[in-house]
């Protein structure tokens, strides 16, 4: 069995952490940005579009680094942040999250997108007939019908948030306890001589977590195709 | 009390009705494509009419020249629709008691059971809409519809896509729906046969425009 070293263990528990919250803070917003895309027609959605999809084809270390002079503390917005709200990224854990939330959110709408595209509209016509007005119709309808893609949404951006390493490493450094993930520990292992022993065991970590999230989401994924196809 | 005056332009038709009616149940009757969903859509308020005025019971819900326009939900207006358009993400219980939660009013298990049993529907409440056939659909729309407590339901071929099997299962369910619901009835169909089991009162609809309006005789033209 695998025995894992203490910082080992710090490193999976801040990559879990860094994920989960990368995940649920983009959701509402990736909701938003889905629906938007998916539904209204408006000046410059060509380069909302692009936006959203930007960190998908930038190389990583221009977003880490796009970050750094943003809300780095020598920033002018990174500081405006630090000195008003006590919100700090830079070299903090949030600011990992951060980064694994920009790098991953292109990845979260697309299904989502996909998803309330395929919504049928006359069901939601059908609910303004029934008195829903056209906030109950996306909360009792649409976002219910669209839920796989949710999932699916859901899924994808933990996966990239859990194994983000360029962006992050650049904004946030590789500080163990403190930004260091798993990612950046398998790094930092093949930097040093007899570190492929350790190496190795995150990989194996990095594989199994993976691997549960997929069959998790597979679960989940056919427990609410039954429900929302009605069978 | 019903009353419509609209025109609409949809592409190659332009509909250009008028017509009113007190009866218990009104039919709309004509060829497909002569313009009769666009109507009711225009009375549902799913459809926003060119021009025109569309009173229900002394309320009017829109009307061009004082630019009211009362949105679709907060209308009453209940719609049966050709191809039922139950929601297949809750179960037949979720579907009857929608309209209902969503207007805010209360429970009420004794209508409730009522219009279970006038459709009956009882057996499939558990159910979800896709393990559901053509006829036992449409009957659940109508009861979801009814269960909103609409002041007017407007039926638009509800049987269009049943076999003359299923639809002899439903006529009856109409007929009690005229006459025990209380709910004034709009009924769109090209087959005289249901209208004349149905209907009191027939508007019939040619090219987008009303050439005939009166008792079921109108249905001989």
């Amino acid at each position: 069995m695998l025995s894992l070293t203490p910082e080992e263990w710090t490193a999976i528990r801040l990559s879990l952490r860094i994920a989960i919250w990368a995940t649920l803070v983009a959701l509402p917003f990736g909701i938003a940005v889905a629906w938007v895309l998916a539904r209204k027609t408006f000046w410059g959605k060509t380069l909302l579009d692009g936006l959203v999809h930007l960190p998908l084809v930038l190389p990583p270390v221009v977003t880490g680094y796009l970050l750094l002079i943003t809300l780095g503390r020598r920033a002018p917005l990174g500081a405006f942040l630090a000195d008003n709200f006590g919100i700090v990224f830079s070299f903090r854990w949030t600011g990992a999250a951060l980064a694994c939330g920009l790098m991953a959110f292109p990845l979260l709408v697309r299904p989502i997108r996909l998803s309330f595209e395929a919504v049928d509209r006359r069901l939601e016509q059908a609910a303004s007939t029934l008195g829903a007005s056209r906030f109950w119709i996306f909360f009792t309808v649409t976002l219910p019908l669209a839920l796989p893609g949710v999932i699916a949404g859901m899924v994808l951006c933990f996966a990239k948030a859990l194994g983000e390493f360029g962006a992050t490493i650049t904004f946030v450094s590789n500080i163990p306890g403190e930004t260091q993930t798993i990612s950046a520990a398998i790094y930092s292992y093949t930097q040093v001589p007899e570190g492929d022993a350790g190496a190795l065991r995150l990989v194996v970590v990095a594989t199994l977590i993976a691997m549960a999230a997929l069959i998790a989401s597979e679960w989940l994924a056919r427990r609410v195709g039954r429900r929302v196809h009605g069978a | 009390m019903l009353a419509v005056d609209v025109v609409k332009r949809l592409g190659e038709i332009k509909v250009e009705a008028s017509f009113a009616s007190g009866e218990a149940a009104l039919a709309l009757f004509g060829p497909s494509g002569a313009g009769k969903t666009s109507i009711v859509s225009m009375i549902a308020g799913l459809v926003t009419p060119d021009r025109g005025r569309i009173v229900v019971d002394g309320e009017v819900l829109f009307d061009s020249d004082t630019g009211i326009d009362v949105p679709a939900h907060r209308r009453a207006v209940g719609y049966v629709f050709q191809d039922g358009r139950l929601f297949p993400h809750l179960t037949v219980a979720g579907n009857l008691d929608y309209g209902r939660w969503m207007r805010g009013l209360p429970r009420d298990p004794a209508m409730q059971k009522r219009v279970v049993e006038m459709l009956g529907i009882g057996a499939l409440l558990p159910r979800r809409p896709g393990t559901l056939s053509g006829g036992e659909r449409q009957r659940v729309a109508i009861g979801r519809a009814l269960l909103m407590r609409p002041r007017l339901l407007l039926l638009d071929e509800p049987f269009a896509s049943l076999d003359a099997a299923r639809k002899a299962e439903i006529v009856p369910y109409l007929e009690r729906l005229r006459d025990q619901a209380g709910v004034p009835i709009v009924y769109v169909s090209h087959d005289p046969a249901e209208i004349r089991r149905i209907a009191t009162h027939v508007v019939r609809i040619a090219a987008g425009r009303v050439v005939a309006s009166g008792g079921v005789d109108v249905l001989e033209g």
